[in-house]
């Protein structure tokens, strides 16, 4: 026993796990693209009763991928450890409704953004809120800031006491504690399903998220009494739109994948499938 | 090394100890209570008082403790009939779901360690005692209680230390405990470990105080267990 | 949608893929298990033997993994196999990353709080064999293989059969947790279907109710099997 042992099981345990990866050798060469989501961002990507991953974004991934000739396999991921999981080599892509925001940047590359739809508040139509903050209108914060910092003041004065639901590590949850820190109370979850549900029993009074997984959430039958809200912002603290996240060692992918949206984006397919998940058309 | 981060983020989840320590405190003293009634029921004379403390135990040990809580915190929330009660200014509380919820887990378990302990009590002692004339809360008291104490000590002292790793889970129902602090930090500064690592040392030495104060109290509760020192 | 539709095997039911994600609960309990076994007798050789180095370690191990919250563990493991063996793949030259796929994390964070237990309960069974039998496997000239493969394995496993039929139970609990990585076992499936559905009532009680059947029919085969190892054996209490 003893050291030549020792070498032995760690030169062993080396080759082995270099074999097991032998599949994922392939990085430079991109047969295989593993893209992460939620699986629970509706209407973005959600799993179907049979286990399946379906969404808007599956739809353009399959579609991207065929452009730039790859095989795409999907695999769920919480949302918040989505970076982390990146960067530890789990999955090559992110495709979750997840927003170009500088912090991010900073610790990953994004491709071209390929929607760009407002947020939202979502709240019981007929409760204080909703009297106060009126029906939804965008108000797009590059483009008129005065009108921002007015939709600002006015939600944080109707919010005052309130309770806010957002999810964990949105620009959504980076909203309210910029913006809502010591006025309302501010309640982070892990998925907006269970966000939903908080709402829906009144745990909280309202909720931020982008328009199309808020206007999903409406869609559905148990959500006659709820509506759509104040402001719906665009810009600012909420990014330049959504886009995949890649490795800032993946550049070549990224550009492969921008190719891909340009030409998805010159022949009408992205806003095709905008309009069959979203109902409207959210391209940037 | 920067250790102006690390400073800064133990800073952080030390200010979340005093949340988790609340549920924990709260749920062990809930949960006693609770498997005290469970462990009457258990040892009564009545066939059906004993099968629903046996199925209490079977329920509350044979599944996931996270899937208890979201039943408790989500499922219960979800109903009409929870929602009008008077129960919910409670149920509506992300806090008092916890306990509620962590509570009724560990009373399963406590239970059980209740039922040991009593076992392990001799039936000499109790036939003697019951000689002299004791009988009741006295016999529990004097003769019952301390032998039983010193039999379930070191289960109880397990468990304890179960219940704070338990907390760990409210952090999947909104409450700011020392989990979700160091989750929170790693998600918005993407360090991915020294939260990690940093929240792992915490729920060390709190573990350890726990399973040190304990053993303490077995060692004054056994001396004629202690070495001599003569 | 009725319950009945809800759970159904039709379309838009998930009665399937309840029971799928029950089935994977119980693939990777087992992974956990049997990795578990592999790092619990491990521990515990280290723990009962004359090295003191070796018990130092064992005993450390068991007492991390005893004070650290599982929930802790399940992330640790998830994110950091990954990184550990790119690190060590990087080390023989690799370019590249090494996935680790969610099963087999999951299945390695359950297995190595698991160990830590199991640990205990193989150093309690190697201590209650009689010593007597030890001294006479070596005065009749047994090597130490044949000795641990006749006289002590047997002897052990039947010891910790109780102790082990309890992990087995604390191995499938603790699978629950795995459900953050993402992995589609049983705790994972009911919070899609109940976030899906909007009734976490009915999901999260259904899964509870395939949990308790999975724990309850464990305790029925665990029981037999003690039953049977121990047939012939005098104890003090039985089961």
């Amino acid at each position: 026993m003893g050291s030549k042992f020792l070498k032995s099981v760690v030169v062993g345990a080396s080759l082995a796990a270099a074999l097991a990866a032998a599949p994922a050798a392939f990085a430079k060469d991109w047969k295989t693209v593993v893209i992460g989501m939620e699986g629970a961002y509706e209407p973005w990507n959600l799993t179907d009763s049979s286990g399946h991953i379906v969404g808007f974004e599956v739809d353009l991934a399959n579609d991207l991928c065929k452009r730039i000739n790859v095989e795409c396999k999907i695999i769920a991921q919480d949302w918040d450890g989505m970076i982390p999981g990146l960067k530890a080599g789990k999955f090559d892509v992110i495709m979750d409704g997840m927003s170009i925001t500088e912090e991010r940047k900073k610790e990953i590359d994004f491709s071209k953004p390929y929607a760009a739809p407002p947020a939202a508040f979502m709240a019981a139509k007929g409760s204080d809120i909703a009297k106060a903050l009126g029906p939804g209108k965008v108000v797009n914060a590059t483009k008129d800031p005065a009108a921002k910092d007015a939709a600002v003041k006015a939600v944080q004065a109707a919010l005052k006491g309130k309770t806010i639901g957002v999810q964990v590590s949105t620009t959504h949850a980076n909203f309210a504690s910029k913006y809502l820190k010591d006025i309302a109370t501010i309640k982070e979850y892990k998925t907006t399903d269970e966000r939903d549900l908080d709402l829906k029993s009144g745990r909280i009074d309202i909720a931020l998220d982008d328009y199309p997984t808020i206007a999903a959430a409406l869609d559905k039958p148990d959500a006659k009494d709820f509506g759509i809200v104040g402001p719906e912002f665009i810009g600012d603290v909420f990014g330049v739109g959504e886009g995949m996240g890649l490795r800032k060692s993946d550049a070549d992918l990224t550009a492969r994948f921008n190719k891909a949206l340009d030409a998805a984006f010159a022949d009408g397919s992205v806003k095709r499938y905008s309009l069959k998940w979203f109902k409207i058309d959210t391209t940037p | 090394m920067d250790w102006g981060f690390i400073g800064a983020t133990f800073l952080r989840l030390i200010a979340a100890v005093p949340l988790t320590l609340e549920v924990w405190l709260s749920s062990v003293i809930l949960g006693a209570v609770v498997a005290a009634g469970v462990t009457w029921m258990r040892v009564s004379d009545s066939r059906p008082l004993k099968a629903v403390a046996r199925a209490y135990v079977a329920v509350f040990r044979g599944t996931p403790l996270l899937i208890q809580l979201f039943i408790v915190y989500y499922g219960l929330a979800s109903l009409p009939a929870v929602r009008h009660s008077l129960f919910w200014p409670f149920l509506r509380d992300a806090f008092d779901c916890a306990v509620l919820s962590l509570g009724l887990c560990t009373a399963g378990y406590q239970a059980e360690i209740f039922r040991g302990a009593l076992i392990a009590v001799p039936h000499g002692q109790v036939e003697a005692a019951r000689a002299c004339g004791m009988s009741g809360l006295l016999l529990f008291r004097r003769i019952i209680f301390p032998i039983a104490l010193r039999h379930g000590l070191p289960a109880y002292s397990t468990e304890m230390i179960s219940m704070v790793k338990a907390t760990a889970l409210v952090s999947l129902i909104t409450l700011w405990d020392v989990m979700s602090v160091a989750l929170k930090i790693r998600n918005d500064t993407l360090v991915t470990y020294l939260p990690l690592v940093l929240a792992g040392a915490i729920y060390f030495v709190v573990n350890y105080a726990i399973g040190a104060a304990f053993l303490a109290l077995e060692r004054r509760l056994s001396p004629h267990l202690r070495a001599r020192t003569s | 949608m009725g319950l009945f539709q809800i759970f159904g095997f039709g379309p838009g039911g998930w009665g399937l893929a309840m029971l799928e994600g029950a089935a994977m609960t119980l693939l990777v309990s087992a992974c956990g298990l049997l990795i578990g076994a592999a790092i619990g007798a491990l521990v515990a050789w280290a723990r009962l033997s004359r090295h003191r180095p070796s018990g130092a370690l064992g005993e450390a191990y068991a007492a991390l993994f005893r004070g650290l919250p599982e929930l802790l563990v399940v992330y640790f493991v998830y994110f950091g196999t990954s990184t550990l063996l790119t690190d060590l793949a990087n080390l023989v030259g690799y370019q590249g990353f090494v996935g680790v796929p969610s099963f087999l994390a999951g299945a390695l964070a359950v297995g190595v709080i698991s160990g830590a237990y199991q640990a205990e309960v193989y150093r309690a069974g190697y201590l209650a064999i009689a010593r007597g039998e030890l001294e006479a496997a070596v005065s009749v000239g047994m090597d130490r293989l044949l000795m641990f493969r006749r006289i002590v394995a047997p002897q052990v496993l039947r010891f910790a059969l109780p102790g082990l039929g309890n992990l087995w139970q604390v191995a499938l609990k603790d699978s629950s947790l795995i459900s953050v990585t993402g992995l589609a076992e049983l705790m994972r499936v009911s919070q899609i279907g109940a976030g899906s559905t909007h009734q976490p009532f009915a999901f999260y009680l259904g899964g509870m109710a395939l949990y308790l059947v999975m724990t309850l029919v464990s305790t029925r085969l665990f029981d037999a099997a003690e039953a049977r190892a121990t047939r012939g054996l005098r104890r003090v209490a039985a089961g």
